[in-house]
Protein backbone atom coordinates (compact mmCIF):
# COMPACT_ATOMS: atom_id res chain seq x y z
CA UNK A 1 0.00 0.00 0.00
CA UNK A 2 1.96 3.03 -1.15
CA UNK A 3 -0.94 5.73 0.22
CA UNK A 4 0.04 4.44 3.36
CA UNK A 5 3.45 5.83 5.22
CA UNK A 6 2.90 4.16 8.96
CA UNK A 7 0.67 1.56 9.38
CA UNK A 8 0.48 -0.92 12.59
CA UNK A 9 -1.49 -4.15 12.90
CA UNK A 10 -3.07 -5.87 15.77
CA UNK A 11 -0.56 -4.41 18.51
CA UNK A 12 -0.71 -6.16 22.05
CA UNK A 13 1.37 -5.06 24.91
CA UNK A 14 0.64 -6.09 28.51
CA UNK A 15 2.47 -4.42 31.84
CA UNK A 16 2.03 -7.38 34.09
CA UNK A 17 -1.57 -7.89 34.53
CA UNK A 18 -1.98 -4.63 32.90
CA UNK A 19 -3.09 -4.72 29.08
CA UNK A 20 -2.15 -1.25 28.33
CA UNK A 21 -2.50 -1.72 24.03
CA UNK A 22 -5.35 -4.42 22.91
CA UNK A 23 -5.22 -5.60 19.70
CA UNK A 24 -4.25 -1.32 18.22
CA UNK A 25 -4.42 -1.49 14.11
CA UNK A 26 -4.22 2.14 12.75
CA UNK A 27 -2.10 3.74 10.04
CA UNK A 28 -0.84 7.15 9.09
CA UNK A 29 -1.52 8.63 5.29
CA UNK A 30 0.81 11.19 3.60
CA UNK A 31 -0.44 14.96 4.35
CA UNK A 32 -2.27 14.29 7.09
CA UNK A 33 -2.87 14.22 10.67
CA UNK A 34 -4.48 11.45 12.75
CA UNK A 35 -5.06 12.70 16.47
CA UNK A 36 -5.24 9.34 18.99
CA UNK A 37 -7.07 10.62 21.70
CA UNK A 38 -8.52 9.29 24.96
CA UNK A 39 -8.63 9.66 28.93
CA UNK A 40 -5.54 9.47 30.78
CA UNK A 41 -4.00 6.11 31.25
CA UNK A 42 -5.67 5.19 27.77
CA UNK A 43 -2.24 3.29 26.59
CA UNK A 44 -1.56 6.46 23.83
CA UNK A 45 2.06 7.19 25.18
CA UNK A 46 2.87 3.45 25.31
CA UNK A 47 1.64 3.39 21.64
CA UNK A 48 3.96 5.90 20.48
CA UNK A 49 6.71 3.84 22.69
CA UNK A 50 6.27 0.98 20.38
CA UNK A 51 6.52 2.87 17.28
CA UNK A 52 9.57 4.74 18.06
CA UNK A 53 10.88 1.55 19.70
CA UNK A 54 11.21 2.44 23.16
CA UNK A 55 8.92 -0.67 24.31
CA UNK A 56 8.47 -4.03 22.57
CA UNK A 57 4.92 -4.68 21.45
CA UNK A 58 4.46 -8.16 21.88
CA UNK A 59 3.07 -9.07 19.64
CA UNK A 60 2.13 -7.41 15.95
CA UNK A 61 3.80 -5.38 13.94
CA UNK A 62 5.02 -2.38 12.66
CA UNK A 63 5.47 -0.67 9.44
CA UNK A 64 7.42 2.23 8.41
CA UNK A 65 7.10 3.46 4.30
CA UNK A 66 6.81 -0.60 3.40
CA UNK A 67 9.59 -1.71 6.13
CA UNK A 68 9.25 -3.64 8.95
CA UNK A 69 10.44 -2.21 11.77
CA UNK A 70 8.88 -3.88 14.86
CA UNK A 71 12.24 -5.43 15.26
CA UNK A 72 14.93 -2.18 15.26
CA UNK A 73 16.36 0.37 17.99
CA UNK A 74 14.88 3.35 18.84
CA UNK A 75 17.97 4.98 16.64
CA UNK A 76 17.78 2.14 13.84
CA UNK A 77 14.22 3.65 13.71
CA UNK A 78 15.13 7.63 14.23
CA UNK A 79 17.59 7.14 10.88
CA UNK A 80 14.47 5.29 8.85
CA UNK A 81 12.65 8.60 9.14
CA UNK A 82 10.73 8.39 12.56
CA UNK A 83 10.59 11.65 14.68
CA UNK A 84 9.67 11.66 18.39
CA UNK A 85 8.41 13.96 20.69
CA UNK A 86 8.11 12.31 24.52
CA UNK A 87 5.36 13.45 27.02
CA UNK A 88 7.78 14.50 29.50
CA UNK A 89 10.13 16.10 27.60
CA UNK A 90 13.73 14.20 27.42
CA UNK A 91 16.68 17.04 26.27
CA UNK A 92 20.32 17.53 27.57
CA UNK A 93 18.97 19.33 30.45
CA UNK A 94 22.69 21.63 30.93
CA UNK A 95 23.42 22.23 27.25
CA UNK A 96 21.88 24.70 25.45
CA UNK A 97 18.60 24.29 23.09
CA UNK A 98 21.45 25.07 19.94
CA UNK A 99 23.09 21.56 20.68
CA UNK A 100 20.04 19.53 21.61
CA UNK A 101 19.10 20.56 17.93
CA UNK A 102 22.11 20.09 16.52
CA UNK A 103 22.68 16.58 17.69
CA UNK A 104 19.72 15.62 15.73
CA UNK A 105 21.47 17.61 12.30
CA UNK A 106 24.55 15.17 13.53
CA UNK A 107 22.45 12.05 13.47
CA UNK A 108 20.74 12.89 10.08
CA UNK A 109 24.62 13.27 8.74
CA UNK A 110 25.27 9.91 9.75
CA UNK A 111 29.00 11.29 10.83
CA UNK A 112 29.36 10.78 14.35
CA UNK A 113 32.91 9.29 14.78
CA UNK A 114 33.99 12.27 13.57
CA UNK A 115 37.02 13.27 16.45
CA UNK A 116 39.06 16.54 14.85
CA UNK A 117 36.88 19.38 13.51
CA UNK A 118 35.22 21.07 16.63
CA UNK A 119 31.02 21.72 16.20
CA UNK A 120 30.43 25.11 17.74
CA UNK A 121 31.66 27.04 14.45
CA UNK A 122 30.39 24.06 12.00
CA UNK A 123 27.99 25.54 9.90
CA UNK A 124 26.90 22.48 8.52
CA UNK A 125 25.29 21.41 12.21
CA UNK A 126 24.72 24.84 13.29
CA UNK A 127 22.66 26.35 9.96
CA UNK A 128 19.90 23.77 9.89
CA UNK A 129 19.65 23.85 13.89
CA UNK A 130 18.49 27.34 13.56
CA UNK A 131 16.35 26.62 10.92
CA UNK A 132 14.29 24.58 12.89
CA UNK A 133 14.20 26.28 15.47
CA UNK A 134 13.20 29.30 13.76
CA UNK A 135 10.01 27.20 12.56
CA UNK A 136 9.13 26.68 16.19
CA UNK A 137 9.67 30.26 16.88
CA UNK A 138 12.60 29.67 18.80
CA UNK A 139 15.50 31.15 17.28
CA UNK A 140 16.08 33.43 20.21
CA UNK A 141 16.66 30.85 22.86
CA UNK A 142 19.33 29.26 20.77
CA UNK A 143 21.61 29.83 23.82
CA UNK A 144 19.30 29.50 26.45
CA UNK A 145 20.29 25.95 28.51
CA UNK A 146 17.36 24.20 28.34
CA UNK A 147 16.95 24.12 32.20
CA UNK A 148 16.11 27.24 32.30
CA UNK A 149 13.19 26.69 29.63
CA UNK A 150 9.42 26.57 30.25
CA UNK A 151 7.70 23.26 29.97
CA UNK A 152 5.99 24.27 27.28
CA UNK A 153 9.39 25.59 25.57
CA UNK A 154 10.67 22.38 26.42
CA UNK A 155 8.24 20.49 24.14
CA UNK A 156 8.89 23.02 21.58
CA UNK A 157 12.11 22.19 21.80
CA UNK A 158 11.86 18.93 21.37
CA UNK A 159 9.98 19.35 17.93
CA UNK A 160 12.34 21.27 16.71
CA UNK A 161 14.91 18.35 17.39
CA UNK A 162 12.38 15.86 15.88
CA UNK A 163 11.91 18.27 12.79
CA UNK A 164 15.69 18.89 12.25
CA UNK A 165 15.74 15.37 11.58
CA UNK A 166 13.58 15.73 8.42
CA UNK A 167 11.58 12.55 9.80
CA UNK A 168 9.26 10.99 7.11
CA UNK A 169 7.12 10.50 10.17
CA UNK A 170 5.91 12.51 13.38
CA UNK A 171 5.14 11.52 16.37
CA UNK A 172 3.86 13.80 18.72
CA UNK A 173 3.26 13.55 22.53
CA UNK A 174 0.94 16.21 23.71
CA UNK A 175 3.05 18.53 22.40
CA UNK A 176 0.63 21.68 23.62
CA UNK A 177 0.82 20.66 27.18
CA UNK A 178 2.18 23.89 28.95
CA UNK A 179 1.85 26.38 26.22
CA UNK A 180 -0.73 29.00 27.00
CA UNK A 181 -3.17 29.56 24.74
CA UNK A 182 -0.81 32.18 22.62
CA UNK A 183 1.43 29.30 21.89
CA UNK A 184 -1.04 26.44 21.23
CA UNK A 185 -2.78 28.64 17.93
CA UNK A 186 1.17 29.35 17.27
CA UNK A 187 2.08 25.55 17.38
CA UNK A 188 -2.17 24.55 15.65
CA UNK A 189 -0.84 27.10 12.57
CA UNK A 190 2.58 25.46 12.57
CA UNK A 191 1.38 21.86 12.47
CA UNK A 192 -0.97 22.71 9.77
CA UNK A 193 1.32 23.81 7.95
CA UNK A 194 3.95 21.58 8.44
CA UNK A 195 1.67 18.22 7.66
CA UNK A 196 1.81 18.87 3.96
CA UNK A 197 5.49 17.56 4.55
CA UNK A 198 5.17 14.96 7.20
CA UNK A 199 1.98 13.19 8.55
CA UNK A 200 1.79 13.44 11.89
CA UNK A 201 0.21 11.13 14.89
CA UNK A 202 -0.56 13.49 17.03
CA UNK A 203 -1.62 12.96 21.00
CA UNK A 204 -3.37 15.93 22.60
CA UNK A 205 -5.73 17.00 24.99
CA UNK A 206 -6.79 20.05 23.70
CA UNK A 207 -9.75 19.38 21.79
CA UNK A 208 -10.14 22.55 20.53
CA UNK A 209 -6.69 21.85 18.08
CA UNK A 210 -7.08 18.46 17.56
CA UNK A 211 -10.24 19.30 15.46
CA UNK A 212 -9.58 21.77 13.75
CA UNK A 213 -6.34 19.81 13.16
CA UNK A 214 -6.89 16.29 12.37
CA UNK A 215 -7.74 15.03 9.41
CA UNK A 216 -8.85 11.51 11.36
CA UNK A 217 -9.16 10.60 14.62
CA UNK A 218 -8.67 7.33 16.74
CA UNK A 219 -10.23 7.38 20.26
CA UNK A 220 -8.43 5.00 22.59
CA UNK A 221 -9.88 3.99 25.86
CA UNK A 222 -8.35 1.03 28.03
CA UNK A 223 -5.67 0.13 25.12
CA UNK A 224 -8.16 -0.39 22.72
CA UNK A 225 -9.15 2.31 19.54
CA UNK A 226 -13.09 2.16 20.20
CA UNK A 227 -13.53 4.72 17.58
CA UNK A 228 -12.20 6.07 14.32
CA UNK A 229 -13.14 8.63 11.42
CA UNK A 230 -13.17 12.28 10.95
CA UNK A 231 -13.69 15.35 13.67
CA UNK A 232 -17.40 15.19 12.79
CA UNK A 233 -18.31 11.35 13.31
CA UNK A 234 -15.92 11.66 16.04
CA UNK A 235 -17.97 14.19 18.13
CA UNK A 236 -21.48 12.49 17.09
CA UNK A 237 -20.53 8.93 18.44
CA UNK A 238 -22.52 8.06 21.52
CA UNK A 239 -19.40 6.30 22.93
CA UNK A 240 -16.65 8.84 22.31
CA UNK A 241 -19.06 11.22 24.01
CA UNK A 242 -19.29 9.12 26.99
CA UNK A 243 -16.15 7.47 27.70
CA UNK A 244 -14.06 10.91 26.51
CA UNK A 245 -15.53 13.92 25.52
CA UNK A 246 -17.88 14.14 28.28
CA UNK A 247 -14.72 14.46 31.33
CA UNK A 248 -12.73 16.60 28.97
CA UNK A 249 -15.08 19.66 27.52
CA UNK A 250 -17.89 21.36 29.01
CA UNK B 1 5.72 35.94 27.04
CA UNK B 2 8.90 35.54 25.26
CA UNK B 3 8.27 36.69 21.79
CA UNK B 4 10.33 35.81 18.66
CA UNK B 5 10.73 39.43 17.66
CA UNK B 6 12.82 40.46 20.80
CA UNK B 7 16.53 40.17 19.24
CA UNK B 8 18.17 42.80 22.39
CA UNK B 9 17.23 39.82 24.07
CA UNK B 10 19.99 37.55 22.89
CA UNK B 11 23.27 37.28 24.43
CA UNK B 12 25.84 40.06 22.32
CA UNK B 13 28.72 38.32 20.62
CA UNK B 14 31.89 40.05 21.46
CA UNK B 15 31.01 42.03 24.41
CA UNK B 16 32.85 41.19 27.28
CA UNK B 17 30.31 38.74 29.27
CA UNK B 18 30.64 37.26 32.87
CA UNK B 19 31.38 34.23 31.26
CA UNK B 20 34.56 35.27 29.16
CA UNK B 21 35.95 36.47 32.50
CA UNK B 22 35.32 33.17 33.67
CA UNK B 23 37.00 31.70 30.71
CA UNK B 24 39.96 33.90 31.28
CA UNK B 25 40.12 32.48 34.82
CA UNK B 26 39.98 28.95 33.85
CA UNK B 27 42.75 29.13 31.39
CA UNK B 28 45.33 30.61 34.00
CA UNK B 29 44.03 28.20 36.53
CA UNK B 30 45.15 25.87 33.56
CA UNK B 31 48.36 27.37 32.30
CA UNK B 32 49.19 27.43 36.18
CA UNK B 33 48.92 24.21 36.68
CA UNK B 34 50.83 23.27 33.94
CA UNK B 35 53.97 25.66 34.66
CA UNK B 36 54.01 24.45 38.48
CA UNK B 37 54.62 20.88 36.92
CA UNK B 38 57.17 22.22 34.09
CA UNK B 39 59.37 24.46 36.13
CA UNK B 40 59.29 22.38 39.98
CA UNK B 41 61.00 19.82 38.37
CA UNK B 42 63.61 22.15 36.73
CA UNK B 43 63.95 24.00 39.75
CA UNK B 44 64.97 20.44 41.22
CA UNK B 45 66.88 19.87 38.60
CA UNK B 46 68.92 23.03 39.04
CA UNK B 47 69.48 22.45 42.69
CA UNK B 48 70.31 18.69 42.01
CA UNK B 49 67.72 16.96 43.68
CA UNK B 50 66.66 13.99 41.03
CA UNK B 51 64.12 12.80 43.88
CA UNK B 52 61.88 15.57 43.19
CA UNK B 53 62.60 15.33 39.54
CA UNK B 54 61.42 11.65 39.99
CA UNK B 55 58.57 12.71 41.71
CA UNK B 56 57.38 15.10 38.95
CA UNK B 57 57.10 12.27 36.71
CA UNK B 58 55.39 10.18 39.03
CA UNK B 59 52.72 13.28 39.54
CA UNK B 60 52.73 13.63 35.53
CA UNK B 61 52.01 9.99 34.80
CA UNK B 62 49.49 9.47 37.20
CA UNK B 63 47.64 12.47 36.22
CA UNK B 64 47.93 10.92 32.08
CA UNK B 65 46.37 7.94 33.54
CA UNK B 66 43.77 9.95 35.25
CA UNK B 67 43.36 12.09 31.95
CA UNK B 68 42.39 8.88 30.57
CA UNK B 69 39.77 7.55 33.11
CA UNK B 70 38.54 11.33 33.25
CA UNK B 71 37.14 11.03 29.70
CA UNK B 72 35.17 7.40 30.66
CA UNK B 73 34.18 8.87 33.87
CA UNK B 74 33.84 12.37 33.43
CA UNK B 75 32.94 12.93 30.11
CA UNK B 76 30.91 9.08 29.15
CA UNK B 77 29.58 8.92 31.89
CA UNK B 78 30.98 5.49 32.49
CA UNK B 79 32.19 4.72 36.35
CA UNK B 80 34.94 2.18 35.44
CA UNK B 81 36.68 0.73 38.60
CA UNK B 82 38.77 -1.37 36.36
CA UNK B 83 41.07 0.83 34.37
CA UNK B 84 44.00 -0.58 36.55
CA UNK B 85 44.04 -3.11 34.22
CA UNK B 86 45.11 -0.89 31.34
CA UNK B 87 47.70 1.00 33.45
CA UNK B 88 48.77 -2.36 34.47
CA UNK B 89 48.70 -3.82 30.75
CA UNK B 90 50.92 -0.76 29.90
CA UNK B 91 53.30 -2.05 32.72
CA UNK B 92 53.74 -5.05 31.84
CA UNK B 93 53.95 -4.64 28.12
CA UNK B 94 57.16 -2.23 29.31
CA UNK B 95 58.31 -4.73 31.60
CA UNK B 96 58.16 -7.72 29.46
CA UNK B 97 59.27 -6.60 26.18
CA UNK B 98 62.18 -4.89 28.41
CA UNK B 99 62.64 -8.84 30.17
CA UNK B 100 63.17 -10.09 26.50
CA UNK B 101 65.21 -7.70 24.80
CA UNK B 102 67.92 -8.05 27.52
CA UNK B 103 67.36 -12.01 27.43
CA UNK B 104 67.33 -11.98 23.14
CA UNK B 105 64.37 -14.37 23.25
CA UNK B 106 61.00 -13.84 21.59
CA UNK B 107 57.78 -12.34 23.26
CA UNK B 108 56.23 -14.70 21.28
CA UNK B 109 57.70 -18.11 19.38
CA UNK B 110 54.23 -19.29 17.66
CA UNK B 111 52.71 -18.76 15.72
CA UNK B 112 55.21 -15.64 14.20
CA UNK B 113 58.19 -14.69 16.22
CA UNK B 114 57.73 -11.59 18.23
CA UNK B 115 60.87 -9.98 19.38
CA UNK B 116 61.42 -8.07 22.64
CA UNK B 117 62.33 -4.54 22.51
CA UNK B 118 63.68 -1.90 24.43
CA UNK B 119 62.40 0.84 22.50
CA UNK B 120 60.62 2.93 23.61
CA UNK B 121 58.70 3.68 20.35
CA UNK B 122 57.89 0.08 19.98
CA UNK B 123 56.52 -0.20 23.89
CA UNK B 124 54.20 2.46 23.58
CA UNK B 125 52.87 1.82 20.17
CA UNK B 126 52.14 -2.43 21.47
CA UNK B 127 50.64 -0.59 24.85
CA UNK B 128 48.24 1.36 23.11
CA UNK B 129 47.27 -1.64 20.33
CA UNK B 130 46.97 -4.01 23.74
CA UNK B 131 45.42 -1.78 25.66
CA UNK B 132 42.68 -0.95 23.32
CA UNK B 133 41.74 -4.42 22.45
CA UNK B 134 41.35 -5.23 26.38
CA UNK B 135 39.22 -2.06 26.28
CA UNK B 136 37.30 -3.42 23.22
CA UNK B 137 36.53 -6.98 24.66
CA UNK B 138 36.01 -5.52 28.37
CA UNK B 139 34.00 -3.04 27.36
CA UNK B 140 31.96 -4.37 24.59
CA UNK B 141 30.77 -6.58 27.86
CA UNK B 142 30.81 -4.07 30.65
CA UNK B 143 28.88 -1.74 28.81
CA UNK B 144 25.50 -3.77 27.89
CA UNK B 145 25.28 -3.22 32.07
CA UNK B 146 24.81 0.54 33.71
CA UNK B 147 25.27 2.05 37.36
CA UNK B 148 26.88 -0.49 39.96
CA UNK B 149 27.11 -3.34 37.78
CA UNK B 150 29.06 -1.51 35.59
CA UNK B 151 31.70 -0.37 38.14
CA UNK B 152 31.58 -4.36 39.81
CA UNK B 153 32.05 -5.89 36.01
CA UNK B 154 35.18 -3.45 35.49
CA UNK B 155 36.40 -3.95 39.08
CA UNK B 156 35.96 -8.14 37.92
CA UNK B 157 37.72 -7.37 35.16
CA UNK B 158 40.72 -5.71 36.51
CA UNK B 159 40.92 -8.18 39.45
CA UNK B 160 41.00 -11.12 37.07
CA UNK B 161 44.07 -9.45 35.12
CA UNK B 162 45.39 -8.52 38.49
CA UNK B 163 45.20 -13.07 39.80
CA UNK B 164 46.49 -13.92 36.84
CA UNK B 165 49.19 -12.15 36.64
CA UNK B 166 50.05 -12.50 40.41
CA UNK B 167 49.87 -16.68 39.40
CA UNK B 168 52.19 -16.19 36.59
CA UNK B 169 55.54 -17.49 37.27
CA UNK B 170 57.63 -16.23 33.97
CA UNK B 171 57.28 -12.90 34.89
CA UNK B 172 57.79 -12.51 38.56
CA UNK B 173 54.59 -13.62 40.13
CA UNK B 174 53.72 -11.54 43.02
CA UNK B 175 57.15 -10.68 43.19
CA UNK B 176 56.78 -8.47 39.74
CA UNK B 177 59.32 -7.81 37.23
CA UNK B 178 62.12 -5.42 36.74
CA UNK B 179 63.41 -3.68 34.35
CA UNK B 180 66.91 -3.04 34.37
CA UNK B 181 67.73 -0.66 31.72
CA UNK B 182 65.32 1.91 30.81
CA UNK B 183 63.81 1.41 27.99
CA UNK B 184 65.45 3.84 25.48
CA UNK B 185 64.22 6.76 22.30
CA UNK B 186 66.59 7.69 19.38
CA UNK B 187 68.66 10.80 20.42
CA UNK B 188 67.94 11.30 23.91
CA UNK B 189 68.96 9.90 26.89
CA UNK B 190 65.84 8.46 28.53
CA UNK B 191 68.10 7.61 32.02
CA UNK B 192 67.99 11.48 32.22
CA UNK B 193 65.87 12.14 34.69
CA UNK B 194 64.72 15.54 33.49
CA UNK B 195 64.81 14.21 30.00
CA UNK B 196 62.54 11.59 31.54
CA UNK B 197 60.08 13.90 33.03
CA UNK B 198 59.95 15.81 29.81
CA UNK B 199 58.99 12.48 27.72
CA UNK B 200 55.89 11.84 30.42
CA UNK B 201 55.18 15.75 30.59
CA UNK B 202 54.65 15.78 26.82
CA UNK B 203 52.69 12.36 26.92
CA UNK B 204 50.44 14.24 29.21
CA UNK B 205 49.74 17.75 26.98
CA UNK B 206 49.44 15.37 24.37
CA UNK B 207 46.71 13.11 26.27
CA UNK B 208 45.02 16.91 27.82
CA UNK B 209 45.12 18.36 23.75
CA UNK B 210 43.54 15.16 22.54
CA UNK B 211 40.60 14.78 25.39
CA UNK B 212 40.20 18.50 24.79
CA UNK B 213 40.26 17.92 20.92
CA UNK B 214 37.63 15.01 21.27
CA UNK B 215 35.30 16.54 23.44
CA UNK B 216 34.54 19.35 21.28
CA UNK B 217 34.37 17.31 18.00
CA UNK B 218 31.28 15.52 16.56
CA UNK B 219 31.98 12.30 18.36
CA UNK B 220 32.72 14.92 21.78
CA UNK B 221 29.09 16.34 21.14
CA UNK B 222 27.46 12.27 21.01
CA UNK B 223 29.12 11.22 23.95
CA UNK B 224 28.05 14.45 25.75
CA UNK B 225 24.67 13.84 24.77
CA UNK B 226 25.46 10.01 25.86
CA UNK B 227 25.95 10.82 29.28
CA UNK B 228 23.35 13.71 29.95
CA UNK B 229 20.29 11.58 28.23
CA UNK B 230 21.39 8.92 26.26
CA UNK B 231 17.40 8.57 25.06
CA UNK B 232 17.83 11.96 23.29
CA UNK B 233 20.94 10.27 21.65
CA UNK B 234 18.98 7.47 20.58
CA UNK B 235 15.64 9.08 19.57
CA UNK B 236 17.68 11.35 17.21
CA UNK B 237 19.31 7.95 15.46
CA UNK B 238 22.67 7.49 17.01
CA UNK B 239 22.86 4.42 18.80
CA UNK B 240 24.78 5.21 22.18
CA UNK B 241 26.74 1.93 22.91
CA UNK B 242 29.01 2.44 19.87
CA UNK B 243 29.68 5.62 20.73
CA UNK B 244 30.61 4.79 24.83
CA UNK B 245 32.07 2.08 23.79
CA UNK B 246 34.40 3.70 21.35
CA UNK B 247 35.22 6.32 24.16
CA UNK B 248 36.27 3.49 26.89
CA UNK B 249 38.84 2.38 24.54
CA UNK B 250 40.17 5.85 23.84
CA UNK B 251 40.29 6.06 27.36
CA UNK B 252 41.93 3.04 28.05
CA UNK B 253 44.56 3.75 25.43
CA UNK B 254 45.40 6.83 27.23
CA UNK B 255 45.99 5.14 31.15
CA UNK B 256 47.52 2.35 29.20
CA UNK B 257 50.42 4.20 27.64
CA UNK B 258 50.81 6.41 30.72
CA UNK B 259 51.10 2.69 32.38
CA UNK B 260 53.86 1.59 30.62
CA UNK B 261 56.03 5.40 30.88
CA UNK B 262 55.34 4.09 34.95
CA UNK B 263 57.10 0.84 34.77
CA UNK B 264 60.04 2.69 33.20
CA UNK B 265 60.40 5.10 35.67
CA UNK B 266 60.03 2.54 38.69
CA UNK B 267 61.93 0.04 36.58
CA UNK B 268 59.75 -2.23 37.24
CA UNK B 269 56.18 -3.76 37.21
CA UNK B 270 54.51 -5.53 39.12
CA UNK B 271 50.39 -6.84 40.02
CA UNK B 272 50.31 -3.69 42.05
CA UNK B 273 49.69 -1.80 39.23
CA UNK B 274 46.51 -4.34 38.24
CA UNK B 275 45.23 -4.05 41.93
CA UNK B 276 41.78 -2.39 42.72
CA UNK B 277 44.03 0.13 45.02
CA UNK B 278 45.46 1.51 41.94
CA UNK B 279 41.69 1.69 39.87
CA UNK B 280 40.19 3.17 43.44
CA UNK B 281 43.27 5.88 43.38
CA UNK B 282 43.04 6.79 39.77
CA UNK B 283 39.59 7.16 40.48
CA UNK B 284 39.85 9.33 43.88
CA UNK B 285 42.07 11.78 41.78
CA UNK B 286 39.41 12.42 39.14
CA UNK B 287 37.19 13.13 42.23
CA UNK B 288 39.53 15.33 43.82
CA UNK B 289 40.39 17.15 40.83
CA UNK B 290 36.97 17.46 39.59
CA UNK B 291 34.81 14.88 37.65
CA UNK B 292 34.74 15.82 33.96
CA UNK B 293 36.84 18.71 33.89
CA UNK B 294 39.96 18.65 31.72
CA UNK B 295 42.35 19.65 34.10
CA UNK B 296 40.57 18.28 36.61
CA UNK B 297 42.92 14.88 36.69
CA UNK B 298 46.38 17.23 36.81
CA UNK B 299 44.88 19.26 39.92
CA UNK B 300 44.06 16.13 41.33
CA UNK B 301 47.39 14.21 40.75
CA UNK B 302 49.01 17.12 42.24
CA UNK B 303 47.16 17.07 45.48
CA UNK B 304 47.01 13.34 45.94
CA UNK B 305 51.15 12.86 45.29
CA UNK B 306 51.81 16.10 47.54
CA UNK B 307 49.64 14.77 50.16
CA UNK B 308 51.09 11.12 49.42
CA UNK B 309 54.48 12.27 50.32
CA UNK B 310 54.37 15.28 52.55
CA UNK B 311 51.72 13.23 55.30
CA UNK B 312 52.80 10.05 54.29
CA UNK B 313 56.18 10.95 55.48
CA UNK B 314 54.43 11.89 59.12
CA UNK B 315 52.11 8.86 59.32
CA UNK B 316 51.41 5.67 58.26
CA UNK B 317 47.87 6.48 57.84
CA UNK B 318 48.24 9.35 55.95
CA UNK B 319 45.20 7.61 53.42
CA UNK B 320 43.15 8.68 56.82
CA UNK B 321 43.42 12.22 56.10
CA UNK B 322 43.16 11.35 52.33
CA UNK B 323 39.74 10.09 53.41
CA UNK B 324 38.63 13.27 55.03
CA UNK B 325 39.79 15.75 52.46
CA UNK B 326 37.65 13.27 49.91
CA UNK B 327 34.85 13.57 52.16
CA UNK B 328 34.92 17.09 52.38
CA UNK B 329 35.45 17.29 48.38
CA UNK B 330 32.05 14.69 47.96
CA UNK B 331 29.82 16.79 50.09
CA UNK B 332 30.95 20.37 49.87
CA UNK B 333 33.12 20.50 46.77
CA UNK B 334 31.49 18.59 44.35
CA UNK B 335 33.24 19.77 41.64
CA UNK B 336 36.40 19.11 42.82
CA UNK B 337 40.02 21.12 43.08
CA UNK B 338 39.26 22.99 39.63
CA UNK B 339 35.61 23.66 40.54
CA UNK B 340 37.14 25.07 43.48
CA UNK B 341 39.76 27.40 41.59
CA UNK B 342 38.45 27.69 38.10
CA UNK B 343 34.86 28.47 39.16
CA UNK B 344 32.13 25.73 37.76
CA UNK B 345 32.42 24.06 34.06
CA UNK B 346 29.56 25.70 31.86
CA UNK B 347 27.99 24.21 28.68
CA UNK B 348 27.71 25.76 25.68
N1 LIG C 1 6.61 0.95 31.94
C1 LIG C 1 5.39 0.70 32.48
N2 LIG C 1 5.23 -0.30 33.36
C2 LIG C 1 4.03 -0.58 33.89
N3 LIG C 1 2.92 0.08 33.58
C3 LIG C 1 2.99 1.08 32.70
C4 LIG C 1 4.24 1.46 32.10
N4 LIG C 1 4.03 2.49 31.25
C5 LIG C 1 2.72 2.77 31.33
N5 LIG C 1 2.09 1.92 32.19
C6 LIG C 1 0.66 1.90 32.46
O1 LIG C 1 0.01 1.71 31.23
C7 LIG C 1 -1.17 2.49 31.17
C8 LIG C 1 -1.14 3.39 29.99
O2 LIG C 1 -0.21 4.44 30.21
P1 LIG C 1 0.11 5.56 29.14
O3 LIG C 1 0.41 4.91 27.85
O4 LIG C 1 1.13 6.45 29.72
O5 LIG C 1 -1.29 6.31 29.07
P2 LIG C 1 -1.66 7.69 28.37
O6 LIG C 1 -0.46 8.19 27.64
O7 LIG C 1 -2.79 7.36 27.47
O8 LIG C 1 -2.09 8.62 29.47
C9 LIG C 1 -1.27 3.24 32.49
O9 LIG C 1 -2.12 2.51 33.35
C10 LIG C 1 0.15 3.21 33.00
O10 LIG C 1 0.16 3.23 34.41
MG1 LIG D 1 0.59 9.87 27.88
Amino acid sequence: MSDVVLSLAHLNKRFGALQATRDVSLDLRPGEIHALIGPNGAGKSTLIGQIAGSLRPDTGSIVLAGQEITSLSVAQRARLGLGRSFQISSLAEPLSVKRNVMIAVQALQGHSFRFWKPVHRDESLLAPAMAALERMALAHRADTAVAELSHGERRQVEVACALALKPRVLLLDEPMAGLGPEGSARLTELLEALKREVPILLIEHDMDAVFRLADRISVLVDGAVIAHGDSATIRANPQVREAYLGETTC
Amino acid sequence: MNKPDTPTLAPQPGLPTPAASWHDRKGLVQIGLLALLLLAPLAAHLLGHVYYVNLASRVTLVAMAAVGLNLAIGYGGMVSFGHAAYFGLGGYVAGISAYHAFDFTPVIAWPIAIPGSDSMLAIWLAALVLCGLLALVIGAISLRTTGVYFIMITLAFAQMMYYFANSWPTYGGEDGLPIYLRNSLPWVDTNDALTFFLICFAGLVLSLALTSRIMKSRFGAALTMARLNDTRLATAGIAPYPVRLVAFVISAMITGLAGALYADLNGFVSPTMLSWHMSGELMVIVILGGVGRLYGPLAGAILFVMMETLLGGLTEYWKLFLGLVLLFVVLFAKHGVMGWLAGRERHE
